[in-house]
Parts: structure tokens; C-alpha cells; sequence
């Protein structure tokens, strides 16, 4: 009896800790925030640096309020969230129907890897003045200039995901009287989602990337565009705070694929 | 006697790579008959499993054919275990050992029935809804041979199902596994490097000599069973006697 309480006793002993570290970690991480915050301030009403260049925290929230209260910010946060979610749900459509196609047919994986590796490493920025030539300067330019960033990296990986698969596995379908088809269905695509999963994480975050790119060049709406526009009438307190919410947007999307991958983790 | 059901013919094999052919089975003759349980032992890497590839259609032979001798003149039904149990994680044991039969469309309510019942005999009955990874590694294996039952085979080829297993598992599971086989009237071949699992389990052992493999002598294997135990089968008599000649062989190879 004496033994179990004492292992009970260091097992709540460990847990505290546990509780205890993890605390911690999140009351520093706000705490380099707000010094963060506190010093860019600080240094900005004392002249350290020049607060027209460098704003300051006030001014970022006096410039998001006045956006708020003329109403044209959520037209803008709306435009790129749009832009963003349409080109990452076409990059993950397209990829998987891509890197499927790659898996049926060895013959044509191999014919296009070394056109893949090289769409992959191309800066994909350098497409962008071709897309606004190609297709004008609006909305479908940017959503291809999102897809372009993401969409050659995430085929190669969900294809070397999908080849990853243990072969035995394979097997085990054909022992039973399956076919290829079935083979992929079963089990390639199954044991393949952590796989989409990170490949999905990586991809939000290129697809806004690309989004950001293509309305640098070429929009009148969007966050993108503000910042554009902000440097060119050296308005920056409306970049500093655009880029700020890029910030917050970028961690929201990386959030909700993250809670995805938690719900898949847990139904397992 | 029982009739024959699967005759191997003049079968010879070979892998090929750029770095030349390797010569896998050479020239193999022997037959299975009906309901009986043969063993084939062999070094490692000679082959074993390429045999049992050959028959189950996976592989096409170079030389030489397979005869099946089915009823009706039909071919029948081959059921093959691999070396591990190869449940999927994302399938619940039902959906796992009801996979062959959702591959063939063959999930009728009859078939169904028949699956509950399976895992009821083999002590299954409350882990219908379980993932895989909440079973032991026995119960995992029977799960597995609930899997390839299901499709009801005439022929069970076994790729040395056990050796994923722990010694004590291993011969539980093994006696076990036999046990249901048998009782089921199934022909079986087995692959194993576990002169002991041969023996034990085995009406007929084959031994196969180093790559190119062919056959090298041929046991019958007739064992008086004290009892029904468990481990009866290593404590019979002849047991040893037979251990030590295949060993014999086998040692031959391996020098």
C-alpha cells in the first residue's frame, strides 16, 4: 500500500512539473511579446528610431482602428483569406489527383520527374509578371500565382508519401484478390494521411505566400495590395499593421489544419 | 488416399536485375494432396517464399507450371499468410478481418455471420470494434487468419506466420493456429526455418537445398501423440528423431 501511494505521490509530483514547465513556456513566450511591443514603443516616443519608418505599437492600433471604422479593412482581410483558401483547396485537389496519377503509372513519374524538380525549385515569383500578361490583373491571377507557389512541392511530396508505403502491404491486397485499385484505396491512401496532413500544413502556408505575391502585382483589393500601397505613399503604419494581420491570419490557417491533423491523431 | 489438389511441375525461377539473374528455384517437382499440411524448410533466402508467390498467381513462373486440381475442375481458392499480420491501424479488427471480403465484394449478411462466429471460436468475440494496435500479438495473429478464412480457401499458404511473434507466443499461437486449420480440413503449406514448427505441425516436411533451391529429402512425419496438450507434439517419441535428421540435412547446407 505504502509503495503505491509513494508511486502515486511521484507521479503527481511529475505531473505538477509537467504542468508546471508548460506554464511556464507560455507565460514567456507572452512575455517576449509584450517586451517586444513595450521596447518598439519605448524606442518610437523617445526618438530611438524614426516612428515614421518604423511605426509603433499605438499607431498600429490607431491605424487598425480607423481601417475597422471606414470598413475597408474586412474587404481586404476577406479578399486575400478568399484567394488563399480557393488556391490551397484547388492545390490539394490538383496535387492528390496529380500525385495518384504519378503512383498508377511508374512509367510516367519517371518520364516527368525532371520537368517536376525544376517547376519545384523555380522561384515561383518570377511567373507572376507572365500570369498578369496571361491572365489579366484580378482575381483568377492571383489564385493561380497561390496554386503556382504550392502546387509542385506538395505533388512531389504526396507522391513520395505515397511510395513510401510498405510494399508487403501492397501484398497483402493481392494475396487477398484485389486489384491496383484497390491496393491504393485500402491501403495507399489510408495510411497516406499523416502524409496529406503535413503536406496540407506546409501548403496553407505557400498558398498565402502565393496570394501575397500576386496582389503585390497585380490588385486592387487585398492585403497584399495594401501593403503595396502603404509603402508607396509612405503610409507605413497601414504596412506595419497589414503585415501584422498577415501574421494573425497566417497562424489562424496553420491552426485549423493543425486541429485537423489533432482530430484525425485522436480518431485513430 | 486423398487426391491431389496442387502439383508443381518442373518449376524453376529466377530474379532479374542489371547486375545479372539470379536463379531463385530450380527445377521443383512435388505435389500437395488434400488436406494435408506440408512443411517446407530450407536456408534462409533460398527461395521458400518465392514457391509460395508462384502458387498464390503473384508471381508467373519461368519454367515449368502449377496444376491445380480443384473440385468441379475449378481452381481453388488460395488463401496466403504473410510473415506479419499487417492489420491496418485505421481499420477497426472487423473492418480488417472482413477486408478480403470487401475487396471481392462478397460482404453479404451470410458471410458476415460467419465472420462473427469466426471471431467468437477464436476468442475474438469482444474485440470486433478494438484497433489493432489494443490486441496481443496472438490475438492479432488469429485476426489475421480470420482475415484469410473468411474467403474460405481450399489452400492456406503460410510465409512463416509466427516469427514476428516471441518464443512463448510463438508456440502457443502456432499450436493454436494449427489447431483451427486442421480442424477446418484445409491444405496447408507452410514456410518456416523453425525445424521444431515443422515437425510439430507438419504430415509431410520438403527440405530445400541452398539457392538455386531444389529438393533435397522428403519426410513423412507420423508422431504418436501422448496427449492433447499444447506441446504434445514435441513430446512425442520420434519427435527428436526426426528433428535430427532434417537438422542433418539442413546443416549440410549450411556449412
Amino acid at each position: 500500500m505504502k509503495t503505491i501511494e509513494a508511486a502515486s505521490l511521484a507521479q503527481q509530483e511529475f505531473i505538477k512539473d509537467h504542468k508546471r514547465h508548460h506554464q511556464f513556456i507560455r507565460w514567456a513566450r507572452l512575455a517576449v511579446l509584450i517586451l517586444f511591443l513595450a521596447v518598439w514603443e519605448i524606442c518610437a516616443n523617445a526618438g530611438v528610431i524614426d516612428s515614421f519608418f518604423f511605426s509603433s505599437p499605438s499607431r498600429v492600433v490607431k491605424c487598425f482602428f480607423s481601417m475597422v471604422r471606414d470598413k475597408s479593412l474586412f474587404s481586404h482581410i476577406g479578399v486575400t483569406l478568399f484567394e488563399t483558401v480557393v488556391s490551397f483547396l484547388l492545390v490539394v485537389a490538383i496535387s492528390l489527383a496529380a500525385a495518384t496519377l504519378l503512383w498508377y503509372s511508374a512509367k510516367l513519374s519517371e518520364i516527368l520527374e525532371p520537368y517536376l524538380v525544376v517547376l519545384n525549385s523555380l522561384p515561383k515569383s518570377a511567373l507572376a509578371p507572365l500570369l498578369i500578361v496571361w491572365l489579366g490583373t484580378g482575381i483568377n491571377t492571383i489564385i493561380v500565382a497561390g496554386i503556382s507557389v504550392a502546387i509542385f512541392g506538395a505533388i512531389i511530396s504526396l507522391y513520395t508519401g505515397f511510395l513510401q508505403v510498405d510494399a508487403e502491404k501492397l501484398k497483402l491486397i493481392y494475396t487477398l484478390g484485389g486489384t491496383r485499385r484497390d491496393t491504393f484505396l485500402k491501403v495507399v491512401l489510408p495510411a497516406s494521411i499523416p502524409t496529406i496532413l503535413s503536406t496540407m500544413k506546409v501548403n496553407i502556408g505557400l498558398a498565402l505566400v502565393g496570394v501575397i505575391i500576386g496582389e503585390f502585382l497585380a490588385a486592387r483589393r487585398g492585403l497584399g495590395y495594401l501593403i503595396i500601397y502603404g509603402s508607396q505613399v509612405f503610409q507605413l503604419n497601414m504596412l506595419i499593421t497589414s503585415i501584422l494581420i498577415l501574421c494573425v491570419i497566417a497562424m489562424a490557417l496553420y491552426q485549423i489544419i493543425q486541429y485537423l491533423e489533432h482530430c484525425y491523431k485522436k480518431r485513430i | 488416399m486423398e487426391s491431389e489438389l496442387v502439383k508443381i511441375d518442373h518449376l524453376s525461377f529466377s530474379y532479374h536485375n542489371l547486375n545479372g539473374e539470379t536463379k531463385a528455384l530450380d527445377d521443383l517437382t512435388f505435389s500437395v494432396k488434400e488436406g494435408e499440411f506440408l512443411a517446407i524448410v530450407g536456408p534462409s533466402g533460398c527461395g521458400k517464399s518465392t514457391i509460395l508467390s508462384l502458387i498464390a498467381g503473384l508471381l508467373q513462373a519461368e519454367e515449368g507450371g502449377i496444376t491445380f486440381y480443384g473440385k468441379n475442375g475449378k481452381k481453388p481458392g488460395i488463401g496466403y499468410m504473410l510473415q506479419h499480420d499487417h492489420l491496418f491501424e485505421w481499420r477497426s479488427i472487423w473492418q480488417n478481418v472482413t477486408l478480403g471480403l470487401e475487396i471481392q465484394h462478397k460482404l453479404t449478411e451470410e458471410n458476415k455471420r460467419k465472420v462473427e462466429k469466426m471471431l467468437d471460436d477464436y476468442g475474438l468475440a469482444g474485440f470486433a470494434q478494438k484497433r489493432p494496435s489494443e490486441l496481443s500479438g496472438g490475438m492479432k495473429q488469429r485476426a489475421a487468419l480470420i482475415r484469410t478464412m473468411a474467403l474460405e480457401p481450399e489452400i492456406l499458404l503460410l510465409d512463416e506466420p509466427f516469427c514476428a511473434l516471441d518464443y512463448q507466443t510463438r508456440l502457443t499461437v502456432s499450436a493454436d493456429i494449427a489447431r483451427i486449420i486442421k480442424s477446418a480440413g484445409k491444405t496447408v503449406i507452410l514456410i518456416t526455418h523453425d525445424l521444431s514448427e515443422a515437425v510439430s505441425l507438419a504430415d509431410r516436411i520438403l527440405v530445400l537445398t541452398q539457392r538455386p533451391a531444389h529438393i533435397k529429402a522428403e519426410f513423412h512425419i507420423h508422431l504418436t501423440l501422448p496427449d492433447d496438450s499444447l506441446l504434445a507434439a514435441r513430446k512425442a517419441p520420434e519427435y527428436a528423431k526426426y528433428f535430427n535428421q532434417i537438422w542433418e540435412e539442413l546443416s549440410d547446407e549450411n556449412h
